[in-house]
């Protein structure tokens, strides 16, 4: 059963003089144990969708329907004691830049016996050995002598440690990871990844990670959610949709990736662009939001927008020409298949 | 579609379009001295393409500046085809500068917000003092259409453009004066994997078409692997491998490489990687004695703790004395 299930979200934003629709009709759910990757570029609605989760919108923007249900309970129209409540002890998060979301003026020590004692009603010397423990489990080294340091005093890769230290202080049900390791070196991404992978294993939290490199979807995702415009147009099992991306708009994606496997030999393809851009969102064609970057569009594509169907068990895509484009490439459809 | 692109081969007989010598600079801050480059040397030819990988604080980006004197080299050689270019006067580079260009991460930071694209375009070339002012509304036009611009953007502001064209802008701006040499720093880090694509395919198009020879800095290695020919990876202020991109990927033969590209995500999916490398880089202010890399080196013996390697080999080059026995990875 699912820990997390979101439900027709919709995000509007005030934009200067309009109002715009950032998140529509997005429909989600992860379970316990589960690490649901939503992915795609920059203004997808991928981030505002992670704070609403929060309820951490920014004061210009609010959910405008659709629910938000944390183990049962409906997150949306909350009010900020409740939501504060729960933030960080029900359901955390940890952000690209760690420095923006720590005090600089408090030690690290600090900042994770205030995140113990908010929700929970110990001593300070509980909290304080509760502390040191989380800095071990999140291999700070030598926890005890770094409990007093200032985060300047770290580097970008132990300063997202002790933001998951944070995170996990009052052992969350849900973990939100918006782009955790964009701002990281690759061998430090790939510690702080296998540290989330660990920390999930052990505790069984749910994990919904933010991120925008299908590299880290594929190696840490159990499931991926890819969002275009503000819409969900693709959902699947990690493996099955990273081999065979069913959505145009995932297939462009997986192309565009420059993959060294591919171009070796001495000849190198042209990577395979996208052409053009998002459309702003004031201004989303009345179809498909990515028919006029298709080069699978037909006409009716620019009538309606595509609605979200289910493909086989365990998989979802917005498009009306998936089975033309099986069909031409021959591959039977999951429903029909053996 | 797929379109193959045969690579261009260096010419032999040319002088190489660039050569680094035993370069180094250094900072001198209040927390000491810190040497960002310490000893690099490497050869670009006409028409190639070297990648620069390494991770934040290696050095890459200085060295990159200090090619074009952004960065003053405290010691070392850098030569534009045969011409030395440490030690000129400001006035004496002045001839020299036209033929390396720069392309940026943030294209926005180096275009003045105020001015037109087509002014932006045409300074360069006032300041060089070629042509008249209609020769170079002519080159504008030219250099809009060879960066996949509308003629019409000319008369336009950096801010009305998407990073990917304002990338585009940067890019047209390095090619005015037609290089020998584009040093491009993170060209396409800011952008998204579907316009990275646009302008990683512009700069190999624009490269067959001009011959111009590409210094390619990222902390990325499959742009990397990609776009260069040649590769150079960096660790604290020196080149620890430098080898073709093939030979790099297929056989890497430096500990930290081989740690780089285990640590590289990829679309394969869930290996099990082995164990990620571990610790931080240290202070660039007191690097290690020795190899630079020991300290977060598994293979580390005690030569390594006191004797610099030096970059040694034919084609494929490499700064590690336990190179020759850890030829097969390791299991």
């Amino acid at each position: 059963m699912s820990i997390l299930s979101v439900d027709n979200l919709t995000i509007e934003f005030r934009q200067k003089r309009r109002v715009v629709t950032a998140v529509r009709n997005l429909s989600f759910e992860v379970a316990r144990g589960e690490t649901l990757a939503i992915v795609g570029e920059s203004g997808c609605g991928k981030s505002l969708t992670a704070l609403s989760l929060l309820g951490l919108l920014p004061p210009t923007g609010h959910v405008a329907a659709g629910h938000i249900r944390l183990e049962g309970r409906d997150l949306v129209g909350l009010s900020e004691p409740y939501l504060r409540d729960l933030r960080g002890r029900r359901i955390a998060m940890i952000f690209q830049e760690p420095m923006t979301a720590l005090n600089p003026v408090l030690t690290i020590g600090e900042q994770i016996v205030e995140a113990i004692r908010e929700h929970e009603a110990v001593s300070a010397a509980v909290a304080r050995r509760r502390a040191l423990a989380l800095l071990d489990r999140v291999r700070i080294p030598d926890a005890a002598r770094r409990f007093d340091d200032h985060p300047h005093r770290l580097s970008g890769g132990m300063r997202q440690r002790v933001m998951i230290a944070i995170a996990l202080a009052c052992s969350p049900a849900v973990l939100v990871a918006d782009e955790p390791t964009t701002a990281l070196d690759v061998t430090i991404q790939a510690q702080i990844l296998s540290l989330i992978d660990e920390l999930k294993r052990d505790s069984g939290t749910a994990v919904v990670l933010i991120t925008h490199d299908l590299g880290v979807v594929a190696e840490h995702a159990d499931r991926v959610l890819v969002m275009y415009a503000g819409r969900k147009v693709e959902e699947g099992q990690t493996d099955d949709l990273l081999a065979r991306p069913l959505h145009p708009y995932t297939r462009g994606l997986i192309a565009a990736r420059p993959d060294p496997e591919r171009f070796l030999e001495g000849h190198r393809d042209r990577l395979t662009e996208i052409p053009g851009m998002v459309p702003p969102l004031w201004d989303m064609p009345t179809g498909c939001s990515f028919a006029p970057r298709c080069s699978f569009a037909t006409a009716a594509c620019a009538l309606g927008q595509p609605p979200l169907l289910p493909y086989g068990d365990d998989a979802s895509v917005a498009c009306l020409r998936t089975g033309d484009i099986r069909a031409a490439e021959r591959i039977p459809h999951p429903a029909t298949a053996g | 579609m797929l379109q193959s692109v045969s690579r261009i081969r260096p010419q032999q007989a040319d002088p190489p379009a660039l050569e680094v010598e035993d370069l180094v600079v250094r900072f001198d801050t209040a927390r000491g001295s810190l040497h960002a480059v310490d000893g690099v040397s490497f050869e670009l030819q006409p028409g190639e393409t070297l990648g620069l990988v390494g991770e934040s604080g290696c050095g890459k980006s200085t060295l990159g500046r200090s090619i074009l004197r952004l960065n003053e080299p405290a010691g070392g050689s850098i030569r534009l085809q045969g011409e030395e270019l440490v030690g000129r006067s400001r006035r004496d580079l002045q001839p020299l500068r036209r033929r390396v260009q720069m392309v940026f991460q943030d294209p926005s930071a180096s275009l003045d917000p105020r001015w037109t694209v087509g002014r932006l375009l045409a300074e360069p070339l006032e300041i060089h003092g070629i042509g008249n002012r209609r020769d170079r509304a002519e080159r504008v036009r030219k250099l809009l259409a060879q960066v996949g611009l509308p003629v019409d953007a000319a008369q336009r502001y950096p801010h009305e453009f998407s990073g990917g064209q304002r990338q585009r802008i940067g890019i047209a701006r390095a090619l005015a004066l037609e290089p020998d040499v584009i040093i491009c720093d993170e060209p396409v880090s800011a952008l998204d994997v579907s316009v990275q694509a646009q302008i990683l395919n512009l700069l190999v198009d624009l490269q067959r078409n001009t011959g111009v020879a590409l210094l390619f800095i990222s902390h990325d290695l499959s742009v990397v692997e990609y776009i260069a020919d040649r590769i150079a990876v960096m660790y604290l202020g020196r080149i620890v491998e430098l080898a073709p991109r093939e030979s790099l990927w297929r056989n890497p033969r430096h500990p930290y490489t081989r740690a780089l590209l285990e640590a590289v995500p990829r679309l394969g999916g869930r290996r099990k990687p082995a164990a990620p490398l571990q610790g931080d880089l240290p202070s660039p202010y007191a690097p290690p004695a020795g190899c630079r890399f020991h300290t977060r080196c598994p293979f580390a013996v005690e030569r390594c703790r006191s004797e610099q390697p030096q970059l040694s080999g034919v084609g494929h080059q490499v700064a590690c004395h336990r190179a020759d026995e850890l030829i097969q990875p390791p299991a």
